[in-house]
């Protein structure tokens, strides 16, 4: 099928309007992150409103509560809302990219190493966006956003591929099934991947990180969204078993990729297991999730690009 | 890691092993040992592998010197065969086992256990409310049960003529949970079988109406099996390769492949009943029990020689693909000279065409190369040698090209070299005429065997089905306790009080619990709720 270059064009535009418009949401956070109060403060401005629990999260959730409706003019606020706006915009622009992707090439939109580097970073900002509605994390956007878009202009400027019908080792549906599958638990997992960072930070080093949350509340996020990316990522990992059972003669090969796929997912299992173990909650269960995600970017960035493999089509 | 268990003085064997296995199962020793795991999958990804090539395996540890060979004792490039690996995921295995089985056996007691007492206070719960209302506690309790449909319930009577109901749900999550794991260990189980008796065969097929039969190993170019196989009583069916098309997009890339074949299995061998089927990449042809899959492709040159006495002979082999996007290919069309009895003499006289074949040729002054990949003007570029191709040597050789030992040792020489295009001919000093009749093309296909494939499938869905349960269900407590209200204006006047504890994770009850208190309070309500008379403490947050 021949590739339509007026869709092909609009898409790569669109791409980088959406990255141009995160890099912007990014500032107005930034604002946010800068003007806003600390959650300490605020806490003690309506602490006679707000209940004697001991439950922290409850707690700051109040004070961010009574933040929202006590100061709605503020500066801070203002900027956390904006950004918040771009953000949404900014994922139209992105979701409106791959949908010109595809009606370009007549294929789904994840083909190559840019395609699947631009579903993962949408994965992830839908991820964040939904998280914003439940917990306490707008300020949070611009640690985010920074490895959204760090991936992004990679992706853009480094891998970046013409648009181009798949070759005959893609024509399957499973390349609907698989690859997104893997590319949305792989999104999914950036959130908590930055989220317990901060977390190491928060307890770690308290004093500079007295604009962030409650630990709790970003131990909540991390372990939520694990939660909901894992089961996820491993059925996409099952479903990539299946189609190399149709396309390589064997579901199971320790092909790189394949190999540091199941690494991964054994560290986040660790990470499922070390939440119920005595002594490995918080800081340590935080360090596996962080390793987690260390150990999928090098399964995208490092074995696409530096180890040959049955997966190296998927490359630049 | 140290055996957190080893600290206890028990004398004695059986303390020992009993300390070792409340080690070895312990949730510690399991963290570790999938660290473990995943540390010693990674070096199968980074060093190359044995089952994966082999080539590329002798290269790295020539390359490398001592430190290769010392990989290569240890193991490195046969990772997933290799004893320490092995010893961790069997370790692993262990660790499973005796962590599930008194999980199951608790499991299955809990299934029959009445839910827990009340505690005595609800108000101390992270999710609570309370109200009163003017009906008896044996009212409440109904009303209370009317609304806990599908939960466990115990209702009890305590002191003072108070009634408590104690429910339970979420007995799923744990359901979900063990399912997960015993999957996990029935895949593992599976794969092992699979690793017994399955096989695996490539085979390069002409895609001339040539055929090929599974009937045995030697019908393979290589054959990998399983532990248990030996290549005797392989599921007997055959195939034809009756053509083979291959469409290219105008900048080269593939896009399409498509082997056209008959096939017979089973009572069809018997009848000679051929099948039709379009084999592609990603449709594999399914026959008992096994997959044929079409792994790759490329051109065999066909020469026709004749000899100086007249005879000729007309040889067709498979060159191999040196480049994949034009399809430049290499090889060697070996022939022996015919009517020559005399083996000394048939050393002089046997003859190999070996060079470049390029399906569309790109000539950059005589040097061959390819243009594109399909056959729009195919050329070979080949050199003719004469002499003894070392066939007797009792050293095995390539396919694809010459000896080069008995080239180097001068016992085979070149006497020709030349551009042919199909029609084309070269005339040897020793009026051998070799002739370039046309080309055909190749098929690599790839027979594969695994009975146990359809299980490890099977446990693969439970285990997922098994995580989303046990990720998704939430393990929670319930309590509701009436009691008749002290004093004597109070009489006639029931408290009622409700409780609630999410056993796993707190976040997301919160709703559910107000929800059910609400309701049930407002239903209790006396003068039908006209001045609300719910206290609902705030409990946990909206945190959902």
């Amino acid at each position: 099928m021949p590739v339509n270059e007026t869709f092909s064009t609009y898409s790569d535009w669109t791409y980088g309007a959406a990255v141009a418009v995160y890099v912007l949401a990014m500032l107005f956070s930034l604002a946010e992150l800068a003007f806003g109060r600390r959650p300490a403060a605020a806490r003690q401005l309506v602490g006679a409103g707000a209940p004697a629990a001991d439950d922290a999260p409850a707690d700051e959730e109040a004070a961010d509560e009574a933040v929202e409706s006590g100061e709605r003019g503020g500066r801070a606020e203002r900027f956390g809302r904006m950004s918040v706006s771009l953000i949404v915009f900014g994922a139209l622009l992105h979701v409106s990219a791959l949908l010109l992707r595809a009606a370009a090439t007549g294929r789904v939109p994840w083909g190559n190493m840019y395609e699947f580097g631009a579903t993962l970073s949408l994965a992830a900002v839908v991820t964040w966006l939904v998280l914003l509605r439940r917990f306490p994390i707008r300020r949070l956007s611009v640690y985010l956003l920074l490895p959204v878009t760090v991936l992004m202009f990679l992706g853009g400027l480094v891998f970046y591929t013409t648009a181009a019908p798949a070759g005959p080792p893609l024509q399957s549906y499973w390349l609907a099934i698989h690859v997104f599958a893997v590319a949305l638990g792989s999104g999914m997992v950036l959130v908590p991947g930055v989220v317990s960072v901060l977390y190491l930070v928060k307890t770690r080093r308290p004093r500079w990180a007295t604009r962030l949350p409650d630990a709790d509340v970003l131990d909540q996020v991390a372990y939520r969204t694990t939660v909901f990316a894992f089961p996820i990522y491993t059925a996409g990992v099952i479903f990539g078993a299946i189609w190399a059972e149709s396309a390589w003669g064997r579901f199971w090969g320790w092909d790189p990729k394949e190999t540091v796929a199941f690494v991964a997912w054994v560290v986040y299992a660790a990470y499922l297991h070390s939440r119920a173990t005595a002594g490995w909650r918080g800081g340590r269960a935080a360090v596996i999730n962080i390793a987690g995600f260390a150990v999928m970017i090098f399964n995208l960035f490092f074995i696409n690009l530096v180890v040959a493999g049955l997966h190296s089509y998927a490359g630049v | 890691m140290s055996e957190p268990a080893s600290g206890s003085r028990s004398p004695g064997a059986v303390a020992f092993l009993r300390n070792t296995w409340r080690g070895l199962t312990s949730m510690r020793t399991a963290l570790v040992l999938l660290f473990l795991l995943a540390l010693a999958a990674l070096p199968g990804a980074l060093l190359p592998q044995r089952s994966l090539n082999s080539p590329k395996v002798d290269e790295f540890i020539t390359s490398n010197g001592w430190w290769g060979r010392l990989l290569g004792r240890l193991e490195f490039f046969n990772v997933y065969g290799s004893v320490w690996f092995s010893a961790v995921y069997l370790l692993l295995f262990v660790s499973l086992v005796g962590c599930l089985t008194p999980r199951m056996f608790e499991y299955l007691t809990s299934l029959r256990t009445r839910p827990v007492l009340t505690p005595r206070n609800l108000a101390r719960l992270p999710h609570h409310a309370d109200g009163e209302t003017d009906r008896y506690p044996d009212e409440v309790m109904t009303a209370a049960r009317g609304r806990l449909k599908g939960w466990r319930l115990d209702v009890r009577e305590e002191d003072g003529g108070a009634r408590s109901v104690s429910a339970e749900r979420g007995y799923l999550r744990e359901t979900g949970n063990l399912l997960f794991h015993f999957a996990m260990l029935g895949l593992i189980v599976a794969l092992a079988l699979g690793k017994m008796f399955s096989y695996e065969g490539q085979v390069v097929v002409l895609a001339n109406g040539s055929e090929f039969c599974n009937s045995g190993t030697f019908a393979y170019d290589s054959f990998t099996p399983g532990l248990r196989v030996d290549g005797t009583d392989l599921d007997e069916f055959c195939v034809k390769v009756d053509d083979f098309t291959a469409h290219y997009l105008p900048t080269g890339e593939a896009d399409y492949f498509r082997a056209g074949l008959r096939y017979q299995a089973g009572d069809d061998l018997a009848s000679d009943t051929w099948r039709p089927y379009s084999l592609e990449v990603n449709h594999p042809l399914r026959v008992e029990g096994d997959r044929v899959y079409l792994l790759g492709n490329g051109y065999a040159p066909v020469f026709s020689v004749t000899f100086p006495n007249g005879e000729k002979r007309t040889t067709t082999t498979q060159w191999r693909t040196v480049d994949n996007l034009t399809n430049l290919a290499e090889g060697a069309t070996k022939f022996d000279p015919p009517g020559v009895r005399d083996p000394a003499e048939r050393r002089r006289k046997q003859l190999a065409i070996t060079g470049l074949f390029a399906p569309t040729a790109v000539l950059h002054d005589k040097v061959l190369a390819s243009g594109y990949p399909d056959l729009n003007d195919p050329a070979v570029s080949i050199e003719v040698l004469q002499g003894d191709l070392g066939n007797e040597s009792g050293r095995g050789q390539s396919i694809y090209s010459v000896d080069q030992s008995m080239v180097d040792s001068g016992r085979l020489k070149q006497v020709a070299r030349a551009n042919l295009r199909p029609g084309e001919e070269l005339k040897l000093g020793d009026g051998t005429v070799v002739h370039l009749d046309g080309v055909q093309r190749w098929v690599y296909l790839q027979v594969s065997h695994d009975p146990a494939q359809v299980w490890v499938l099977g446990f693969a869905i439970a285990l997922v089905l098994g995580l989303v349960t046990s990720l998704v269900v939430k393990r929670r407590r319930l309590w509701v306790r009436a009691t008749p209200a002290a004093g004597d204006d109070q009489d006639g006047r029931t408290v009622v009080v409700v409780g609630g504890l999410a056993r796993t994770d707190q976040a997301g009850y919160g709703e559910e619990f107000e929800r059910f208190a609400g309701e049930l309070l407002a239903e209790l309500a006396p003068d039908g709720g006209d001045d609300d008379p719910v206290r609902q403490d705030a409990t946990a947050g909206r945190k959902t």
